[in-house]
């Protein structure tokens, strides 16, 4: 996709995803190790819904930003020139 | 007292964790980093402008897409489904898919072919520059304006879920905004337009599905909405999961609408308008890289845009059928904005509709989803300005400066005065948000009056396109008198609210009701002064209109392709998914 140097939009959504889906998979971790208390608990807590949502915006980030990487990118380029 | 003081005195939804504060920050330096990275793609017109005219349809796609995907969009229809039920997602549906296929494959390829920068540049090549200066002057005008409203409202949010400062809000919304877009321009606002996409799937596709899981699936929550309402003694409690079974009359929904109201105002007039002459969202089709992507950009948003009500009207659906009191375990009934923000509701700790979002984002996402939410708010919000002033600046600049100011200025010239009038307009656009801090209702007016102005400019548009025999004397003179008399129709339902059961053909018209018959009456008034005008008046000769006319304009022939990258096949996909829908809900 040539929209704007060797830096693709979906690596920086990737990034994105991937650092977003670690923070919250990383909190969620710690939720599940040190629950809250049931008083500041939100509803379905016990879904643990951080954990699988986290952790799936975790895969796809980092799969956006190995897929559109600049190193891959840059290859692309120098394929198509 | 006005709604800033009084928000002052409001307790907060949620509390934010230094993991929450961690996701927001860095989504600010994201987009910042963003900006400073385009700077160096942004040197001539055609990079600024039009972000090169090299856009994949994908991103062309989600662009067009979430320039109208912003924060008081979410909220606002979030709030509206609560109000009226599932018939909020006609403006989703009915209101946007057909408008976006016609936009895909009837008009693009005039925009396309005649590499206009604008709507109103289309309107200068069809009609001259009476029509170009009427449109681009009142686009300009709004979209300043609206972009301080999207200020204001995203300060006014955080206030209330958050507990932030309005200034400090104001801030730093605009001074990021400025920077990003002064520095890259449209591809910059593009880039940022679908990061924005991708956050708000992720902040808010957790609310339906946690949602449906407590309310037990579709047929639960049906079950507990029919049971509140009834419990409330709301009339027509069924009404409200029911899509088009109800517009037999006026009387059947809460909306009080009819069907004709819906299919011919919404669907035909008001969503037509949107979505093919706003500027604002056909722009980001314009920066497409070929005819074949301007085309399967729109079906691309489209699309996604079917799909948009699970993350905004089904919350409010859910908020209809589960939100409680937290202290009491009372049902918890919302209320209009201003009750809930008046002194009486603030002390009794009433919600306006628009809070249903917030609510339910707050009861199901703890601390880091309740980041990713948040920043799904205020990217959309900053999305929001950022379209405006992208598409603010690129009208100023070629047709009003470039046009009725200097006709011979330099692209380079060009290209500064884009970067320095961004920064004019993100000014002007605080101004606007401390001026509708003080004077509320103008907010009310001017996106009321706002959409107003887009009927009258469609019905100018697409006859032009599709009908050679009129002239530049009948464009102008419709347009004119189609604007004219929306707002004229608009005033006389604020001075006498009796007038609306001659404008809205009822006089149980909800505001939503009003809006589509005002638009329908406005683009046909339109229409019949564009004709009867250019009967009288001399036509241009099709030598002039090669390019700008159906019938007139050879359409390059598209390579050949697949089915699998066939506009018209994916549109086609696209029309049978909307009427499944249809027929789902009906």
């Amino acid at each position: 996709m040539k929209s704007g140097g060797s830096l693709s939009i979906w690596f920086f959504i990737g990034v994105s995803l991937a650092v977003n889906g670690a923070v919250i998979f990383a909190r969620g971790i710690y939720e599940t190790i040190s629950p809250p208390p049931p008083e500041l608990r939100v509803v379905l807590y016990d879904l643990h819904a951080n954990v699988w949502w986290g952790g799936i915006l975790l895969i796809l980030g980092v799969f956006f930003s190995l897929r559109f990487s600049p190193a891959r990118e840059r290859a692309r380029m120098a394929k198509n020139s | 007292m006005n709604l800033a003081l009084l928000v002052l005195s409001s307790s907060t939804l949620v509390h934010l964790s230094p993991v929450d504060l961690i996701i927001i920050v860095f989504y600010f330096a994201l987009v910042l980093a963003i900006g400073l990275y385009l700077k160096e793609q942004a040197n001539t017109g055609e990079d600024f402008f039009m972000a090169g005219r090299e856009m994949t349809a994908w991103v062309a796609g989600l662009a067009f897409l979430s320039a109208n995907l912003g924060s008081l969009e979410l909220m606002g229809w979030a709030g509206n489904s609560y109000k009226y039920g599932i018939l909020a997602a006609h403006w989703y549906w009915i209101g946007a898919i057909p408008a976006m296929l016609f936009l895909a494959l009837v008009m693009m390829p005039f925009y396309h072919i005649c590499k206009t920068h604008s709507v109103p540049g289309y309107l200068k090549l069809r009609f001259g520059p009476g029509a170009q200066a009427i449109s681009s002057v009142s686009f300009a005008f709004m979209t300043v304006l609206m972009s301080g409203i999207n200020m204001y409202a995203m300060a006014v949010v955080m206030r209330v879920v958050l507990g932030w400062d309005l200034n400090f809000s104001i801030l730093i919304s605009s001074i990021t905004v400025a920077i990003y877009v002064a520095l890259g321009g449209l591809r910059s606002a593009i880039f940022n337009e679908v990061l924005q996409f991708f956050l708000i799937w992720a902040g808010a596709l957790l609310i339906p599905i946690l949602g449906l899981v407590e309310a037990g699936g579709w047929s639960g929550m049906k079950a507990k909405i029919l049971q509140n309402l009834t419990e409330q003694h709301v009339a027509n409690p069924g009404a409200y999961t029911h899509a088009w079974s109800t517009l037999g009359t006026f009387a059947d929904n809460p909306m009080g609408i009819n069907w004709v109201g819906i299919v011919f105002g919404l669907g035909a007039v008001i969503s037509m308008g949107y979505w093919t002459t706003d500027f604002l969202v056909v722009q980001r089709v314009l920066s497409a890289k070929d005819l074949r992507s301007a085309k399967l950009a729109p079906i691309i948003g489209a699309a996604f845009k079917m799909m948009v009500p699970f993350i905004v009207i089904l919350p409010g659906l859910l908020g209809l059928a589960l939100l409680r009191d937290p202290h009491t375990g009372s049902l918890l009934r919302l209320v209009p904005a201003d009750l809930a923000w008046s002194p009486a509701g603030q002390a009794q700790g009433l919600h306006g509709y628009d809070e249903v979002l917030p609510l339910m984002l707050a009861r199901y996402c703890g601390p880091g989803l309740l980041g990713l939410g948040i920043t799904a708010l205020i990217a959309g919000f900053m999305s929001g300005m950022a379209g405006n002033v992208s598409a603010f600046t690129t009208v100023w600049t070629y047709d009003i400066y470039g046009a009725l100011i200097n006709k011979n200025a330099s692209d380079e010239f060009k290209v500064k005065m884009g970067r320095w009038v961004t920064i004019l307009g993100v000014i002007v656009s605080i101004g606007t948000a401390y001026l509708v801090m003080h004077a509320q209702s103008i907010m009310d007016y001017v996106q009321s009056l706002f959409s107003f102005f887009i009927a009258p400019l469609f019905g100018t548009v697409i006859l032009g396109m599709l009908w050679k025999r009129a002239t530049p004397a009948g464009g102008w003179s419709g347009l004119l008198a189609g604007t004219l008399s929306s707002v004229g129709m608009y005033t006389w339902v604020k001075v006498d609210p009796g007038a609306v059961r001659y404008v809205a053909l009822s006089s149980q018209a909800q505001d939503q009701a009003q809006n589509m018959f005002r638009a329908l009456w406005c683009c046909l008034i339109c229409v019949i002064v564009t004709v009867v005008v250019s009967l009288m008046t001399k036509p241009k000769p099709d030598s002039e209109l090669t390019d700008l006319v159906y019938g007139l304009t050879p359409i390059p022939h598209e390579e050949k392709v697949s089915i699998w990258h066939s506009p018209v096949f994916w549109g086609a996909v696209v029309a049978a998914v909307f009427v499944i829908l249809q027929i789902i809900f009906w």
